[in-house]
């Protein structure tokens, strides 16, 4: 079992749940969180006082998947966030070591789908 | 705290029997003032309704102040600042009626005005000609305090975010009494000082913003930068509010100025029109700078234009031209901007919110400005300025100035150290961290979790 965290565009959001939904990935989390990498942020200027490189709005998912769509999954956020310009996001892929399903107990990669 | 609530309650036990004791009196003064009637001018309905609505105009604008200045704090401070605005209108409302309306207008020539009007004894609803002709005396009373109220208001935003809630009712009460009801009685109060000498003061220019945006200013460098100030800007929490309440103070601002003519009269349109105008000017003016130096044009900028349009044009709205309003309007902006984007962060005083910048700097310029541009062709009650051939009249308004200038700054500073001295001023590091709102009124303004 694998955690995928994708930090994307709050703008590319609707297409990356599209193209998750074709490759049946239904099960979602998403956050709105703020942060910025490569791309630093819009400046800010108060009364004439100026604020560099502020953090901006960005959209994190959390998608808990078994081994065999792990690689699905990556290609459809890919495929939905990309533009190529800087500041398109990043995947992380973590081991996942336990889930359960709170409504029936069951445990595992049973509990996942 | 108990220290505080001792010193709060002694002073108005002090105050109430004053007026109370003062106020029994009222019927018998009413005969007299009958009597009196005949030679004064009865009550005028045009003139009395215009004022009861231009009053309650310029009582929105202390909420609308809340908003204006609300939105520029943190979030975690903003119910501190509406609750300042609103503690204000509470606590000046009733300071105005025991005493502070004697002391302010009570005719006399000295420190305040008399004592014989505490307690509003003797304030009935026959017209005072001196102040009003065509009012009731009550009606002028209520209009004025109505700036009683905002002036303090308008100090809160240098102090903003780490002020005790002790200490800034403290301020407010001992401010009102001894820094607005005197300087108040010298610019506006028969036998004051400054009136006598011919100065010009249409709705407030030293009376309220030069007055409270140099409190303001010695506040600022006294209680300290908030922290954190040294390393990054606080930026605005909810910029919406500050233009609804920026929107809110123009629309109140017209009961301000148009009001400020006492009567439904041409003054009162001539007030109205070079307020609005130079409101608009100043606004378009600061977005330019804006512009200019920054690159884009922003919604704070022109808000701030617009106020200090406003806050420049208050002196003079009864005394000049539109066309002398735009210049008003242009160079407010211009002054301003540079006090804030330039001077402030030069000198590194934390003055919040910029009163002294918008209010004290627009207030001086719009005092002087008076001077310039005043003339005897838009008012004949006024006087003509130096650009129209008047050079003393611009002497006069300088000595206001410099006189409301140098007293506000003194006095204001001796009652911030006394206040310091007994209770502390600032509020303790953890709480400024944790936020006013929290720590000084155990309240939060907005919920994360439902």
């Amino acid at each position: 079992m694998k955690l995928i965290i994708a930090i994307i565009q709050p703008d590319r959001l609707e297409s990356v749940k599209q193209e998750l939904y074709k490759e049946d990935v239904n099960l979602i989390t998403v956050n709105e969180v703020l942060g910025h990498g490569r791309q630093m942020g819009v400046a800010e200027v108060y009364r004439g006082i100026k604020e560099m490189g502020n953090l901006l709005r960005k959209i994190r998912l959390e998608i808990a998947v078994n081994e065999d769509y792990v690689e699905k999954t990556i290609r459809a956020i890919i495929k939905g966030a990309q533009t190529g310009e800087t500041g398109d996001g990043k995947i992380f892929v973590l081991d996942l070591v336990e889930c359960v399903r709170i409504r029936t107990e069951e445990r595992g990669g049973v509990a996942i789908g | 705290m108990k220290r505080f609530l001792v010193v709060l309650v002694l002073f108005f036990l002090f105050a109430m029997p004053a007026g109370v004791v003062y106020a029994q009196g009222e019927s018998g003064q009413g005969t007299g003032q009958a009597a009196a009637a005949q030679a004064v001018p009865a009550v005028d309905t045009g003139d009395t309704a215009w004022l009861i609505v231009a009053t309650a105009l310029v009582m929105l604008m202390t909420p609308g102040l809340a908003f204006f200045y609300g939105g520029m704090v943190g979030k975690k401070n903003v119910l501190g600042i509406l609750m300042q605005c609103f503690t204000i209108l509470c606590l000046v409302s009733v300071q105005w009626v025991l005493f502070g309306y004697s002391l302010s207008f009570g005719p006399g020539k000295g420190f305040w005005g008399g004592f014989e009007w505490l307690g509003l004894k003797g304030v009935g609803l026959a017209p005072y000609a001196d102040y009003a002709a065509t009012i009731p005396h009550q009606l002028f009373m209520a209009f004025q305090m109505m700036f009683a109220i905002i002036t303090p208001a308008l100090i809160i935003g240098a102090f903003a975010e780490r002020m005790k809630f002790s200490a800034f009712v403290l301020f407010t009460i001992l401010w009102a009494t001894f820094v607005y009801d005197p300087v108040c009685h010298w610019v506006w109060g028969i036998g004051g000082w400054l009136r006598e000498l011919g100065a010009l003061d249409f709705a407030g220019g030293t009376v309220v913003h030069i007055n409270a945006g140099i409190a303001a200013f010695m506040t600022a460098i006294f209680i300290g930068k908030r922290k954190g100030t040294n390393s990054h800007s606080i930026l605005p929490h909810n910029l919406p509010f500050t233009i609804l309440g920026t929107a809110l103070l123009w629309f109140g601002w017209f009961g301000f100025n148009a009001g400020s003519s006492l009567g439904a009269n041409g003054i009162a349109v001539n007030a109205f029109v070079v307020t609005n105008t130079a409101a608009a000017t100043a606004g378009m003016t600061w977005a330019l700078l804006d512009w200019i130096f920054n690159k884009k044009p922003t919604m704070l900028g022109m808000a701030t234009g617009a106020v200090a349009g406003l806050v420049a044009i208050t002196p003079a709205a009864g005394f000049v031209s539109a066309v002398s309003s735009i210049l008003i309007g242009i160079f407010v902006s211009i002054f301003c901007y540079f006090a804030v984007a330039y001077i402030k962060p030069k000198f590194g005083y934390d003055d919040a919110l910029d009163v002294f910048g918008v209010h004290c700097v627009g207030g001086i310029w719009g005092a002087l400005a008076t001077g310039l541009f005043a003339s005897k062709a838009v008012n004949p009650a006024g006087a003509d300025g130096l650009f129209f051939g008047n050079p003393k009249q611009f002497l006069i308004q300088l000595i206001a100035t410099a006189v409301t200038v140098a007293y506000s700054f003194v006095a204001s500073f001796i009652i911030y150290k006394v206040i310091d001295i007994v209770i502390k001023v600032r509020v303790k590091e953890k709480d400024e961290i944790v936020g006013l709102d929290l720590t000084q009124h155990h309240e939060k303004a907005y919920t994360i979790l439902e």
